[in-house]
């Protein structure tokens, strides 16, 4: 079964060519974007279940052996992102095919948004699954490349504005990684993750707190992690809403997939955990103080965004298997819950004609469905039993509780505190955008709405937004339902990444060289 | 490479030329800063192999061959850099077209917020005394809102 491992990047890189070559026939384009992306979720589904079965699948690329040549490894963590990223790359896919068949604009340039999300798809993929330093900084790159160009697609003043700060912040944290990956190879000589267990743990402690450091400086900025998260919401909320909504799920949580992996099998021993889990309670607390005082719901949710990749890190810097099973768990319930939380922000903009608060009312009589839409997966996001962000926060505090240590205390205390302060943020944009009078600036029936991209009529929301939005909100309700196979499943995974033997074993079967 | 003095100096040159552009206002400062730090980058990376002849069979015994890794990575680095660099070029571009400049700006929404703060505003809270927020720019395009509290009552 190990051919399946290289297919989620293929395919999408392989289709990402085929929709170039069909750039002037957007039906064509669509049908193949579909159907890259649908046998991404099938193959990443048989991954998952042949990675807990049998343990983790290797590819040697090209056929050359391990240490020579690049692996591709797919254990149980790097399978489960996959899962639930190609699902939702699929429903964000459906989303921006319905918003552009809505809005009429086939024949318009954007001939090269199919090509370029497809290649974001490939980058992902391929940094989930990469057994090798400097092949997780290429996926990094094309995942990020492509980003640049779908975050400012067709080059408006607010879009190169923001664009500008997002590119110059990423290539700088590009540039650290590098740096990191050119001293380790110098102290180690190899970029092999699974060989660099023991060649790392032989080095002195200095050295290797150096590399460290730089490692997760460069994945902090990637991940967005307080105080290196200035960027985020500055660039996203500009970009069109199905854009935004596959970043926040999916550009964040590549960073913080890098930090679980290099934490828990470069360097484990915790020496950093401290460092991990003080910046946890400041990106938590920071993050959702920052939401309080936004005017825009698209903002307003960035900075949840940023808020709750603090929750993964407390995990995360626990360094116990209860505490990183809950972190993953986390990531696979954010991941699905912010994205939803964009897309149905996208709709509110369609129907309203705005995402600032001060311009929106009423929507809860003037579209029930959109109202259902937004609620519920704001109140997934806040953590009100029984969605899944209660379990995964519920999670965090058990394993908070029994580490015991004062900072753990202090964590548990600020995540609760955020997890209250994420209900007041999002309480706010229900009783403003939702909730009082309709507003008399918003677009009635038949009016046309003018954005960045384009006219279209507004108070209507096509059936091909409203179709994946639904999808993804039953997807973050199907998690509680499924929570305990998940749970079951992610300490399976932080069992194994704690052992370290089971990844490095698969990669080198007579022992590592 | 084995790393010498002279290497390592060029090596932290160009960093703290890079830096200090990076810092710069300009995109296209910012660029030539990208630029030099890749290039930077680029010599680190190589000093992390060893020294020597072609890394070809048949031209160079074993033992002597430099170590072809490290050249490879840097080569990809380049290509990457390339792109990168022309991709900021057509921002810097576009920045200039549109705007006159090719600045860097500000979070203009940040700053928005800022000022709310310094008024003791709260920017569309339900509870205040100004209905929603209004934004400082266009006090007298403000229509009258129902606050939430009456909203809800309804």
């Amino acid at each position: 079964m190990t051919w399946l491992v290289p297919l989620p990047v293929v395919m999408p890189l392989l289709g990402a060519a085929l929709t170039l070559l069909l750039a002037g026939r957007p039906r064509a384009q669509r049908w193949v974007s579909l159907t890259v992306l649908t046998a991404t979720v099938g193959v990443a589904a048989a991954l998952l279940i042949r990675s807990t079965v049998d343990g983790p699948l290797v590819v040697e690329v090209g056929g050359w052996v391990a240490p020579l040549g690049i692996v591709l490894v797919a254990d149980q963590l790097a399978a489960l992102m996959l899962v639930v990223s190609a699902a939702v790359t699929l429903c964000v896919l459906v989303y921006s095919i319905g918003q552009g068949m809505a809005d009429g604009n086939e024949e318009t340039p954007l001939s090269v948004y199919h090509p370029t999300y497809l290649v974001l798809t490939a980058g992902v993929c391929n940094a989930f699954l990469s057994g090798d330093l400097f092949n997780l900084y290429v996926g990094f790159e094309i995942l990020l490349v492509a980003s640049y160009v779908l975050l400012t697609l067709g080059s408006t003043e607010t879009r190169i504005r923001a664009g500008t700060t997002y590119v110059v912040v990423s290539l700088l944290s590009s540039l650290v990684f590098l740096v990191a990956i050119g001293l380790v190879y110098a102290s180690t000589g190899t970029l092999n993750l699974a060989q660099l267990v023991d060649r790392l743990d032989a080095l002195p402690d200095d050295l290797r707190l150096v590399l460290q450091g730089m490692l997760l400086l460069a994945f902090g900025i990637k991940a967005a992690v307080f105080p290196l998260s200035a960027w985020l919401p500055d660039s996203y909320p500009t970009a069109p809403a199905p854009v935004t909504a596959v970043f926040a799920g999916l550009l964040t949580k590549v960073g913080v997939y890098a930090i679980i992996r290099t934490e828990t099998l470069l360097f484990p021993g915790g020496r950093s955990a401290d460092l991990l889990m003080v910046a946890a309670v400041l990106t938590m607390v920071v993050g959702i103080l920052g939401a309080v005082a936004q005017s825009d719901i698209k903002r307003l949710l960035s900075f949840t965004l940023i808020s709750h990749i603090g929750y993964m890190l407390f995990g995360i810097g626990l360094t116990t298997a209860l505490g990183l099973s809950a972190a993953i768990f986390y990531v696979v319930h954010h991941i699905t819950i912010q994205t939803t939380l964009f897309l149905a922000a996208g709709l509110v903009e369609r129907r309203g004609g705005s995402t600032a608060l001060d311009r929106l009312g009423g929507l809860a009589r003037l579209s029930p469905l959109l109202a259902v839409l937004f609620f519920v997966p704001a109140l997934n996001l806040a953590g009100i039993p029984p969605f899944s962000g209660f379990l995964g926060k519920l999670g965090l505090v058990q394993a908070g509780v029994a580490d015991g240590s004062p900072l753990a205390w202090v964590l548990v205390a600020g995540g609760l505190l955020t997890s209250l302060l994420t209900l007041y943020a999002i309480a706010r944009v229900w009783n403003l955008a939702f909730w009082r009078a309709p507003h008399p600036d918003m677009p009635a029936a038949g009016d046309t709405v003018r954005t960045d991209d384009g006219a279209y009529t507004g108070a209507m929301l096509p059936r091909l937004m409203i179709a994946p939005t639904v999808a993804l909100v039953v997807l973050g309700l199907a998690l509680t339902a499924v929570a305990g196979p998940l749970f079951e499943v992610s300490t399976d995974a932080a069992e194994n990444l704690l052992r370290r033997t089971p990844y490095v074993e698969a990669v080198f079967p007579d022992g590592a060289p | 490479m084995n790393p010498n003095l002279t290497y390592v100096l060029v090596v932290g040159v160009l960093f703290a030329a890079g830096v200090t552009l990076l810092l710069e206002r300009s995109l296209t400062r910012v660029l030539m800063g990208v630029i030099l730090l890749g290039n930077g980058a680029n010599l680190l990376l190589l000093t992390g192999g060893r020294a020597g002849g072609p890394p070809i069979v048949g031209t160079t015994a074993g033992e002597d061959m430099s170590d072809p890794l490290p050249q490879a990575m840097v080569l990809t680095a380049i290509v990457i850099t390339l792109g990168m660099t022309a991709f900021l070029l057509a921002l810097a571009y576009r920045s200039w077209h549109l705007n006159g400049h090719d600045e860097v700006q500000d979070d203009v929404e940040d700053r928005r917020i800022m000022e709310l703060a310094d008024r003791d505003e709260g920017p569309g809270t339900a509870d205040n005394d100004s209905p929603d927020g209004e934004p400082p720019q266009e006090p007298a395009e403000r229509p009258v809102v129902v606050s939430g509290d009456a909203g809800r009552a309804q």
